[in-house]
């Protein structure tokens, strides 16, 4: 996080000695993006807060402790499309699960989803993808997020 | 058209208004569901605002610095092999996640950047960022985390290819968030 600070704090400073019509037409820039997808972050915090409320840790934790394995990664990939998690919520909690016996297969289809499909994040995406492509995008970050989990299950000889 | 297009939003803004006079009223009569919500929204709100308005003021200084013939020769039509790890490389450095990567593929795109290396870097930008990769590594092991990275590349570059080849035929635009 403090790299990213220093880096926009580095390049603002350089740009601004280079040039400084330049470095307020990049901040202009800036803002002009920034203000016109502000809408469509806040409906998807408005979706993000309004889900993850409804699937709280144990939910998800139950969905990908099943018994059938195949089952399991089925439920952990759609649930990892559905919601989103920062990686420092995401991975303290599949390593717990993993030492209550979840199996790398299903995990790794639940954290692949979870950053590859990102359903609350098509309001977004569609803005800039328009909706055909974001689906088809997801479609295939889906079927992906699969084939790594299944693959992941082989070397790991959990199938 | 126009009556539409302002429907559209006044039904948005009352759907957002709502939304906050709920977590308003949860606060005020101690209504539990609704003060996670707001606790939820709150927390991915801050998040992001650590991040957003730094990945945009990149963004912006990228468009004033960097030349479109730059990115043409790396990243466009011409460029090769290199083009694919030019867009690795860039996704590997991405914070925050798919929500910045997305401004960032309409810039490369503007310069020039080619479809297929595009839509490399979004894939990428959500599996390979490498202040994450480090983190689930350390809670999964390396053999978990290097598999997740060594199959999902060549499907990343094969489909992007794909997908790619096909907008290209279709004259598939990449729009700035409008």
């Amino acid at each position: 996080m403090y790299i990213l600070f220093a880096l926009t704090g580095t390049g603002l400073i350089l740009s601004l000695l280079k040039d400084r019509g330049k470095t307020m037409d990049a901040l202009k820039t800036a803002w002009k993006k920034f203000s016109k997808i502000l809408p469509a972050f806040l409906t998807v915090l408005i979706l993000i807060s309004v889900i993850l409320y409804l699937l709280p840790d144990h939910v998800i934790s139950a969905a990908l402790a099943g018994r059938n394995k195949y089952l399991s990664l089925l439920s952990a990939s759609l649930i990892g499309s559905i919601t989103m998690m920062p990686g420092f919520v995401a991975y303290p909690l599949c390593g717990i699960l993993l030492k209550k016996g979840v199996s790398y297969m299903v995990l790794s289809g639940f954290t692949t989803t979870l950053m590859m499909v990102g359903i609350l994040t098509i309001p977004l995406e569609r803005k800039y993808f328009g909706i055909k492509v974001t689906v088809i995008r997801n479609v295939t970050g889906f079927l992906m997020a699969l084939t790594v989990a299944l693959i992941t299950g082989l070397i790991f000889h959990e199938i | 058209m126009r009556y539409e297009m302002n429907k559209k939003r006044v039904i948005r803004l009352s759907g957002v208004l709502l939304y906050f006079a709920f977590l308003l009223w949860s606060s005020m009569s101690d209504f539990q569901p609704g003060i996670a919500i707001g606790r939820n929204f709150l927390s991915f709100a801050f998040d992001m605002i650590k991040i957003v308005p730094c990945a945009f003021i990149l963004i912006g200084l990228f468009e004033v610095w960097v030349k479109k013939e730059t990115v043409e020769r790396h990243l466009g039509e011409g460029s090769l092999f290199m083009g694919y790890v030019w867009a690795i490389l860039l996704a590997g450095s991405t914070v925050g996640g798919l929500y910045v990567a997305f401004p960032v593929a309409f810039t490369l795109y503007k310069k020039g950047a080619k479809l297929s290396v595009i839509f490399t870097y979004v894939s990428a930008a959500a599996v390979y960022r490498i202040p994450m990769t480090v983190f689930e590594a350390s809670f999964m092991g390396v053999k978990f985390t290097v598999i997740r990275l060594l199959v999902s590349l060549p499907l990343i570059i094969l489909s992007s290819v794909l997908l790619g080849r096909y907008l290209k035929k279709k004259g598939f635009e990449i729009h700035d968030g409008d």
